[in-house]
């Protein structure tokens, strides 16, 4: 299962390393990554593939709030279909 | 897998955080003809197991779907064949709704909808003896829906079925009236009633219908509002352009959950309906919509284009974007469940007749409007009239869901709870319509229904 994975919140050191390895740890394969700091937020895009992963969906999305509460900022994992579908004919 | 451009992902994800996009409904449509007895126990039974057993993994399999897409789905839902074709055989109406809330709870669904009877032409003796169930059956149920199909295009209005329904609204209300007349806010009278409706109260599955569908209501007037701000200065073509790219991302998601989740339900797709659906969150609202397109407020003059070119663009949008479109599929203007609508309404600038004519371009009708509680019937009656004619002529689904609140009368507020919101009382025209209401009979279906 193909997914994004967005980190949106405030700027500091170590928010990538944090959310990788997390995904790391949980089988999850990086596939893409686009980051930027748009008007003062950091703002960052990952598209990963979920077919190696260790633990279910609903899981990863609690470690990962786990992490965003950790890190204080927002993440989300969506499955890419929503995406497609909207900007994709 | 191609990198989505990340303006495209953010735009998705606001969307959903900040402008309350969401699946408004998933709901099931049932068929229970296969349930008919001749005993009402038996009926009932069937009917609770068919409605627990095809629609059972229905709120799990919504939960989970929303987590997988991340987007709300609000409501739960499940329609089933009018009850009055479900009961004739055994009489045992009553015993169907009881059995029908029953389900509706083990299964956690939101609304259970279809005590319906299609009534435009004419009623039979069974459906004349359903009808007289309608109160009771909305004052002792918690999540039953209850719907009369009293006019089409292709029969006319039947004025009988018009007058039953002013007086059924009032004994459901007055039979709830210590919950503000909640029993009537279950029930909508309708003409052109379409077959595949997921929206709540007038859902019912109907007979050309397969054994179990899933349709889907999406909502999302926030996004709408929030795209027009982007383009305070751009003429009314680039609105409708705008409107139009709007509704065909947010049809696509309901055409994606549609699809998944008839595919996890072991269910037929059927429909996307292609309704704004507003809720009273802030925010969520399609009297804001047309304010932002450059009304002072909802009401004044200039409502009703606005409303056309929204609704209009609205099916624009979303055809393209779905395969199977249906249902109701249009702006909704329910007064109790739009906080925009609620301030017009509250101040004055909207009135009932500015909301009839609205109906003429817009889905559905007067919707979820609260008036006095001393209202007569035939009042109510004509008010159905007055809406059938405008669906009748105009080949289109109008109803009527009016709450009458005992105890109550213009100025005050009644509130329903939920996504029900609350509502002040509105104003009707005092004048008698009662020669014209007793006189009963058909309205003739308008030449223009003579197409073959």
């Amino acid at each position: 299962m193909k997914a994004f994975l967005t980190v949106i919140g405030t700027d500091k050191v170590g928010i990538i390393a944090a959310v990788s390895t997390l995904l790391a740890d949980n089988g999850v394969n990086i596939e893409d990554i686009s980051q930027t700091i748009m008007q003062g937020t950091f703002t960052m895009v990952m598209a990963v593939d979920l077919a190696g992963a260790k633990a279910e969906f609903g899981k990863l999305k609690a470690a990962l709030e786990k992490c965003a509460s950790d890190l204080g900022v927002e993440i989300s994992l969506r499955h890419a279909d929503i995406f497609n579908a909207m900007h994709k004919i | 897998m191609k990198m989505l451009n990340r303006s495209e992902i953010l735009e998705t994800i606001k969307m959903i955080s900040d402008h309350h996009l969401d699946i408004r409904t998933v709901t099931m449509g049932i068929s229970l003809t296969d349930c008919i007895t001749d005993s009402p126990e038996r009926t009932a039974t069937k009917v609770y197991d068919k409605i627990c057993s095809g629609a059972g993994r229905l709120v799990p399999v919504a939960d989970e779907i929303a987590a997988m897409y991340g987007i709300p789905i609000v409501n739960k839902r499940v329609s089933v064949t009018p009850v009055s074709i479900v009961g004739a055989s055994s009489g045992g109406y009553l015993e169907i709704a009881r059995a029908m809330d029953r389900a509706a709870d083990s299964i956690g669904i939101d609304f259970i909808g279809g005590y319906t009877a299609l009534v435009q032409k004419g009623a039979s003796a069974s459906e004349n003896a359903f009808m007289d169930t309608v109160p009771e059956a909305l004052a002792t149920t918690g999540k039953v829906c209850s719907s009369l199909n009293v006019a089409s295009t292709r029969a006319g209005i039947n004025m009988d079925a018009v007058r039953r329904a002013g007086r059924l609204i009032k004994e459901a209300a007055y039979l709830t009236r210590d919950r503000d007349g909640i029993g009537a806010a279950k029930f909508v009278a309708f003409a052109n009633a379409v077959e595949d409706n997921p929206f709540m109260a007038g859902a019912f599955h109907g007979a050309g219908e397969a054994d179990m569908v899933v349709n889907v209501g999406v909502s999302g007037p926030g996004v709408v509002k929030t795209a027009l701000e982007s383009i305070p200065d751009g003429d009314l073509s680039d609105v409708g352009e705008t409107i139009k790219r709007t509704a065909f991302k947010i049809t696509r998601v309901g055409q994606l959950v549609a699809k998944k989740a008839a595919e996890m339900l072991g269910a037929s797709f059927g429909i996307v309906d292609l309704s704004l659906a507003p809720t009273p969150a802030v925010g969520d609202s399609v009297a804001a919509i047309l304010e932002e397109i450059g009304l002072e407020q909802v009401g004044a003059h200039g409502t009703t284009a606005a409303l056309m070119m929204l609704n209009d663009a609205v099916k624009k949008g979303g055809i393209m974007a779905s395969q199977h479109v249906g249902g109701l599929s249009g702006a909704f203007i329910p007064v109790s469940e739009d906080a925009g609508m609620i301030a017009g309404a509250s101040s004055g600038a909207l009135s009932v007749e500015k909301l009839e004519a609205m109906t003429a371009v817009c889905s559905v009708g007067l919707d979820m409007i609260a008036v006095p509680g001393d209202t007569p019937e035939e009042v109510i009656s004509a008010v159905i009239a007055d809406e059938a004619a405008i669906g009748v002529a105009n080949n289109k689904t109008t109803a009527v869901r009016l709450i009458p609140v005992y105890g109550k009368g213009v100025g005050d507020v009644a509130r329903f709870g939920g996504l029900l919101g609350f509502a002040p009382i509105m104003k009707l025209n005092a004048l008698s319509p009662l020669r014209m209401i007793s006189r009963g009979g058909r309205i003739a279906a308008p030449v223009h229904a003579n197409k073959n």
